[in-house]
């Protein structure tokens, strides 16, 4: 590549970093904002006078860690399980022949293009008879559905990469298909799975529709669904800052996440998407 | 081990057996990749399939959950409501213009960023870091924060933008109310547009673009005439995901406006039908209406990418 770096390079490249980072420098001024200069009204960027007050709030608070335990707790088995389910699903589509492979893939792109809302009132109502209403599993099951055909479609594609003459290798040594499968080409998909994980929790960790709908108590209901019914003691007011600070704590892990894989994310978001 | 005995016919009959051995297994692979993708396929389907059924069936009843006994069949008559009421006219309206202008916008600014990424030696990592940021937040999280920058005490939006008076309440009406939805879920979801496009840049040769400019090819020539065109698959699939992404939209309004203003799109009226009203009948009618709506301009979208694409191939 020959092309030079010209001043509307550099432009650009600031303005990427204004775009992507103002609204975060912004939630996380307000956030150290004392409660006191929300609510008399500070509509400069900045502070007038800097507080963690918010922060200690937020994370005494029991309604928010509770959110916090689910959250996690829900993200995350609906992750391993989604992502157990695709590595099984993407292996045969990548490598196998087999009748249906097609109908597979279709039906794995038209979930993705589902409109989530439209689910909302049969799922309240079967939930509520099978009593998985306002409970984890009632949370996982959803988000699995939704995050498999991210996963397969992700793993597909890695998986195709893979050199599969090692498999065969194995196979010509007596291993079975199931032990090519586990003892060769586990540990070289590791990587793609990875990345197909991370892209599944970022999924749950993100879903309000499931989160509000399918909750009604501090039982199950997620991160997202806590910060909306997040009301201090008057109603018309919300209290900007402590909201601001709970908005900034959720926010930390998706960045820690970020900063570590980014490479991976990159990978894994835009290889699904062309060759798919 | 017959053939030893008899060598005439040893080799047609192990042939055969090959063939059957191949059959049984091509057989037996068949089983084996119908098994691995069945959890999943089973998953997938028990949380739409069998519940937007259900929503079929219901969509025909007169039907409240806080009065379950009442429930009624009505026929069409849900549809036929939804139909001349123009409340849901009205949202379809907004749902659509939210959709087309944040998609138009992401295409543009997304592109932009796009080229930006390709470009880039050195920071890639910082870019790639920053740009990852607004994906990865959560949705409600980039509202409130948008909702606190546009709000008339707290926002800085009103003091930085130089011909808005510092006292406009931009939730106090429905075009600004859907300015500041749509800055927000534009900000958000631009980055999952650019590493779209980002890929799809990657994949045209630098050869072509550089025999362009060696034939003498402006920059504007060289965009629309071989970067674009050769880019086609790739805007396809960005321009359809976020098109059906953005005709879904929920989270930054409910927690933008809560639909005030007429800012409702077609599925929060599908969702306070529903969880707010209890009218599961009315409510799966509605979804229903979304569900097609949705496969619509999933059509729409094919269909029109389809004939560009026939239409570039008879230029070239």
């Amino acid at each position: 590549m020959k092309s030079k770096i010209g001043p509307s390079t550099i432009i650009g490249m600031l303005a990427i970093l204004v775009w992507c980072l103002l609204p975060i420098a912004w939630i996380i001024s307000l956030s150290l904002k004392p409660e006191a200069e929300t609510a008399e009204g500070s509509p400069q960027f900045l502070p007038k006078s800097w507080s963690l007050e918010n922060y200690q709030a937020v994370l005494e608070d029991p309604l928010f860690q509770r959110a916090l335990i689910n959250s996690f707790g829900i993200s995350l088995i609906a992750t391993v399980l989604s992502v157990i389910f695709a590595t099984f699903a993407a292996y045969a589509i990548a490598r196998l022949d087999f009748r249906g492979k097609r109908i597979v893939l279709s039906i794995a792109l038209a979930i993705a293009m589902f409109p989530v809302v439209s689910l909302v009132g049969p799922l309240f109502d079967m939930w509520r008879t099978l009593s998985l209403y306002d409970t984890w599993p009632g949370l996982i099951i959803p988000y699995m559905s939704f995050t498999l055909p991210l996963a397969i479609w992700t793993l597909t594609a890695f998986f195709r990469e893979i050199p599969w003459e090692l498999e065969q290798a194995a196979r010509v040594d007596g291993a079975t298909a199931w032990q090519a499968f586990r003892k060769v080409i586990v540990p070289l998909a590791a990587p793609g799975v990875f990345t197909a994980a991370i892209l599944t929790f970022f999924f749950a960790w993100n879903d309000f529709v499931f989160g509000i709908s399918l909750t009604s108590t501090t039982a199950a209901r997620p991160v997202p669904a806590a910060l909306a019914f997040f009301v201090g003691p008057d109603q018309f007011n919300p209290p900007t800052s402590t909201l601001s600070a709970a908005a900034v704590v959720v926010t930390i892990p998706i960045i820690v996440i970020v900063l570590i894989f980014q490479r991976k994310i990159v990978a894994g978001l835009t290889s699904g998407a062309v060759k798919g | 081990m017959s053939t030893t005995t008899a060598p005439r016919q040893s080799e047609p009959e192990v042939s055969q057996r090959a063939k059957q051995s191949a059959t049984a297994r091509a057989k037996a692979e068949n089983r084996l990749g119908l098994r691995l993708v069945a959890p999943a396929v089973i998953m997938m389907l028990l949380v739409t399939a069998y519940p937007m059924g259900r929503a079929l069936y219901l969509s025909l009843f007169k039907y409240r959950l806080s009065a379950p006994d009442d429930r009624e069949f009505v026929g069409l008559n849900n549809y036929l409501t939804v139909m001349t009421d123009s409340l849901w006219w009205t949202d379809v309206f907004n749902t659509v213009v939210i959709m087309v202008v944040t998609v138009a916008v992401e295409l543009v600014i997304g592109f932009a960023f796009a080229m930006v990424m390709h470009r880039v030696i050195f920071a890639r990592g910082v870019i790639r870091t920053s740009i990852l940021i607004p994906y990865g937040i959560i949705t409600v999280v980039s509202a409130f924060a948008w909702q606190f920058a546009f709000s008339l005490n707290n926002g800085f939006v009103n003091g930085w933008l130089p011909l808005v008076g510092d006292d406009f309440n931009w939730f106090g009406d429905k075009w600004p109310a859907m300015i500041a939805i749509m800055v927000s879920e534009i900000w958000k979801t631009t980055p999952f547009m650019s590493l779209l496009l980002l890929a799809g840049l990657a994949q045209v040769s630098e050869d072509t673009i550089e025999a362009a400019k060696v034939d003498g090819a402006t920059w504007w020539q060289r965009l629309w005439k071989v970067i674009i065109p050769n880019m086609r698959a790739a805007i396809m699939v960005a321009v359809l995901f976020r098109a059906l992404d953005a005709y879904r939209i929920f989270d930054n309004i409910y927690v933008m406006t809560r639909g005030a203003q007429d800012t409702e799109s077609v599925s929060f009226l599908t969702y306070r039908q529903i969880i707010e009203q209890f009218e599961l009948g009315m409510g799966s009618a509605l979804s229903v209406l979304l569900f097609l709506s949705v496969l619509i301009i999933a059509w729409l979208l094919v269909k029109a990418f389809r004939v560009d694409l026939a239409s570039a191939r008879g230029e070239g």
